[in-house]
């Protein structure tokens, strides 16, 4: 990882992975609101970040003037070659229309709320035998015991890979994901027995297709044409890099959240309908994902000088604390009623596993509560939080009963 | 009270159907749909003005 001299001032010299942003990034953003509410920095080759709703969804909104070419920032500005257009590396969350809309098309029935409940009592099962082992113990990690595993296994299993690949699987998803912010050339050399891996799946499925997403790809047509092998491999490792630390992130700060307050677990084990409510006020609260954009040509925007290839730092977790978006929008309200978030985006890209994340956030939630007597933070500051644009908790040290 | 959605502006967040499901619905991709003509009971007003009041994407409209 690039070495990052330590910010000194946030309105003008950002970072999002300074170590003060990683621990606590809210009053960064509370305080860019209103004293400079697009802020710039040098850094990454040239970014600004919008921490007011207004601004955030605007610039979601705008696919004119703002690219999806790449949604990671990167050491740098990107350079051309690197992310061909119009397919991106990862689509359909890396293209632009009007290529966009045909490959997202694709992939919304496999997220939709119907195909999603089919899935709900693997992740059932899945919670129960991850649980199961807690009991007798005083003290477990709330992220790398249980959060962690449940998205993983969700993807594997969407995609038919072996179950006992699990770890190997594991192991490459930590690959891929603490590697979106190396140089395209090591991240590459990284990638090669992902790859492999990957491709020798995708021959098994050729070979004998069965009812997974990995068949689905295979057997896609998009114009009347199969999908472009660099179009099957992007989408799968979308899903890892979409669909896995984001909703491990999310299962994560809830428990994080209840641990610090008994009166809200009592509350919800005693009325186990208010849940689906809570999970949309912590997803509003502890949104895990910020995502990037390119802007495409010069411009100005609202007085900021953009210009063509400058990153745009798209802060859903910021637009989703601005007071004047939310009643209180720093307290975390269980039963919020009114909650118009953003934490999986708005406009065109909005995240197409929302439905699944939000199922297995729910299921994951239902199934702690149902077996998890008494939880506590085992030492608040034993807690870690990832670097990046993905923020959960990697650490969660619990104590149990 | 009759309620509809704007396909233009809908995303499928999926916030209607999960607040008022007597009123609205998903279809095979996942995007909005309103049940029947959009009518809307006595008994689920306050469930339209909440699956108003909590669409990201200002896509749902309600007429008195």
């Amino acid at each position: 990882m690039p070495e990052h001299p330590p910010v000194k001032d946030f309105a003008t010299d950002f970072d999002h992975t300074d170590p003060v942003w990683v621990k606590n990034p809210y009053p960064i953003w509370d305080d860019l609101r209103e004293h400079c509410p697009v802020a710039h920095s040098d850094r990454y080759g040239g970014a600004w970040l919008p921490t007011r709703h207004s601004d955030v969804s605007a610039i979601a909104h705008d696919t004119d003037h703002f690219t999806s070419r790449t949604v990671v920032v990167g050491p740098g500005r990107p350079g051309e070659d690197a992310l061909p257009a119009p397919i991106g590396v990862a689509p359909p969350i890396t293209s632009d229309p009007p290529f966009h809309a045909h490959a997202r098309r694709l992939m919304q029935p496999v997220f939709a709320p119907k195909q999603v409940d089919l899935l709900e009592p693997f992740v059932r099962e899945l919670c129960a035998k991850l649980l199961d082992p807690f009991k007798g113990k005083d003290a477990i990690d709330a992220s790398v015991d249980y959060a962690e595993h449940i998205p993983v296994a969700v993807i594997a299993k969407m995609l038919g890979f072996p179950e006992q690949d699990g770890d190997l699987f594991r192991h490459f998803v930590h690959e891929i994901l603490e590697s979106v912010d190396l140089p395209v050339e090591e991240r590459m050399d990284r990638f090669q027995p992902i790859a492999d891996y990957f491709i020798a799946r995708i021959e098994e499925h050729q070979a004998e297709p069965k009812d997974d997403l990995t068949s689905f790809l295979l057997e896609a047509e998009l114009a009347g044409e199969p999908l472009a092998p660099e179009h099957i491999f992007g989408t799968m490792v979308l899903l890892i890099v979409a669909g896995i630390d984001t909703t491990w992130s999310a299962i994560g700060s809830s428990i994080w959240h209840l641990a610090q307050h008994p009166e809200e677990v009592a509350r919800l084990k005693a009325n186990p309908e208010l849940l689906p409510t809570a999970i949309e006020e912590f997803l509003r609260a502890y949104a895990p994902v910020t995502m990037a954009r390119l802007v495409k040509e010069d411009f100005d925007y609202e007085g900021c000088p953009m210009k063509k290839d400058d990153w745009i730092l798209l802060s859903f977790p910021a637009a989703n604390r601005d007071p004047e978006f939310f009643e209180d929008a720093d307290k975390v309200i269980i039963d919020r009623e009114v909650n118009r978030h953003a934490a999986f985006g708005l406009g065109i890209h909005r995240c197409l596993g929302s439905n699944l994340a939000r199922m297995e956030m729910r299921v994951a939630l239902e199934e702690w509560l149902a077996r998890v007597d008494t939880f506590s933070l085992a030492d608040p500051d034993a807690v870690t939080w990832s670097q990046g644009q993905v923020r959960g908790p990697r650490l969660l040290p619990l104590s149990l009963g | 009270m009759k309620v509809a959605i704007d396909a233009e502006k809908c995303q499928g967040h999926g916030r209607c159907f999960a607040l008022a499901p007597a009123l609205f619905d998903s279809d095979d991709l996942g995007q909005g749909v309103v049940i029947g003509d959009g009518t809307v009971p006595e008994d689920q007003h306050d469930a339209a003005r909440l699956a108003q009041q909590n669409c990201p994407e200002y896509a749902i409209s309600i007429t008195e």
